[in-house]
């Protein structure tokens, strides 16, 4: 390798480094910009930076959604920075890390989808990177997007057209024919259980995080006012104001809700995702439908040839 | 006027206390599992990672109910106050 292409490399690394960090930066001078002096710790929805007037109703750019497209972006840097400058064999950690990453989700989509559904592990990667990466955002001290119910019920309505679409392979007749399963009577059951698995979906995700971010907040306020109470016995108004019990405590919960609460959840949400494609996707009634296509288009070949043969 | 502001505001609290109620059909559902898991784990110890996934996958499954629930005592603390104060004082004119 050339002293000049090394240069070129390692630049281009830079470059992709800065695309993983920059966007969590400019969320934090965001929220630093646009939350009031005045305020004191609240449990309030995300911040509205923008609304853009639309027809129906305005259209909020609020914090939720900025964080979750530097999410995206981050996502994409770290994408393009373990690929970046692989070779045929491997000589540097990252390539092996983005190795290693490809061959274990590979691997847990075959063991829960089957073969036939391999393809989906770069978008069941995606789901568990994306809501991993946003649920830890609030170690930044941002607000966490899958905390929002707007974002996670956007991913679970993918992941209901997604399973309604495997569904639909068996033809639309089976596809309805499925509600009325055991007996005909349970038709607006099966209905009503088939449109709670998104709903189902998105308040166990958003629940979880929330609770979280919930519990955190009360607690840390409740450290805040002991303190304060503590301190006012030496009658200082500026060490009475030192929060110094919100030291320590509060990092341990982090640690738990945000870090194994979050990896959990994506998990979680990853894993219902190739269960409910996998599970309802309906082999029989495919085979089934193959082989009539089949007999039809073998019918009708034979009539052509049959017909060939009386012309001649 | 101010008798309906409380009113308001206590049956929201209250609400929201009765609905987390629900909160106990998770817990006796989740500690069944990790104990039925712990059985299992002591039993086969060498199944420890498989046992383990299928129940947290489980015991996330059983929290559902739980969570609407908090979604409904959350929308009561923070969300219907707000909404039905406003509703009271439009009603009033």
């Amino acid at each position: 390798m050339t002293d000049r292409s090394r240069v070129r490399a390692r630049v281009v690394d830079g470059l992709l480094i800065a695309m993983m960090i920059l966007p969590f930066v400019g969320c934090i001078l965001l929220k630093i910009l646009f939350t009031p002096a005045s305020e004191g710790i609240t449990i309030a929805g995300p911040q509205i930076y923008l609304t853009v007037p639309m027809p129906l109703q305005p259209l909020y750019i609020s914090e939720s959604t900025v964080v979750s497209a530097a999410v995206v972006i981050a996502v994409i840097g770290l994408c393009l920075y373990l690929t970046h400058g692989i070779k045929e064999v491997p000589d540097s950690k990252r390539q092996l890390v983005a190795e290693f990453i490809v061959e274990k989700v590979t691997d847990f989509v075959g063991e829960n989808m089957g073969a036939r559904f391999i393809g989906f592990a770069p978008f069941v990667t995606a789901i568990l990177a994306l809501s991993a990466l946003s649920s830890m955002s609030s170690l930044f001290g941002l607000y966490s997007p899958t905390s929002d119910i707007n974002i996670v019920a956007g991913w679970a309505v993918l992941v209901f057209i997604l399973i309604t679409h495997y569904k639909l392979r068996g033809g639309l007749g089976n596809y309805l024919k499925s509600f009325g399963d055991p007996i005909p009577i349970f038709y607006p059951f099966n209905v009503i259980s088939e449109i709670a698995t998104p709903v189902s979906m998105t308040f166990r995700h958003y629940g979880n995080i929330l609770s979280g971010a919930v519990i955190s907040t009360l607690i840390a306020t409740v450290l805040a006012k002991l303190s304060n109470l503590l301190l006012s016995l030496t009658h200082n108004f500026y060490i009475a104001n030192i929060p110094f019990l919100r030291v320590g405590l509060p990092a341990v919960l982090s640690l738990y809700f945000d870090v194994f609460s979050s990896v959990l959840q994506a998990y979680i949400f990853a894993m219902l995702t190739m269960l409910f494609i996998s599970g309802g996707y309906p082999e029989e009634a495919v085979e089934k439908r193959r082989e009539k296509r089949a007999a039809k288009k073998a019918a009708k070949e034979a009539k052509k040839s049959e017909e060939a043969a009386a012309k001649q | 006027m101010e008798i309906a502001i409380a009113i308001i505001l206590g049956c929201c609290a209250l609400g929201a206390g009765v609905a987390m109620i629900a909160g106990i059909g998770p817990g006796i559902g989740e500690g069944y599992a990790v104990g039925k898991a712990c059985e299992a784990i002591a039993r086969q110890p060498e199944q420890k990672g498989s046992v383990t996934t299928t129940m947290l996958m489980g015991c996330a499954v059983a929290e559902t109910t739980g969570l609407y629930a908090l979604v409904i005592a959350i929308l009561l603390m923070f969300v219907a106050p707000k909404t039905l104060l406003n509703v009271w004082k439009s009603f009033l004119g």
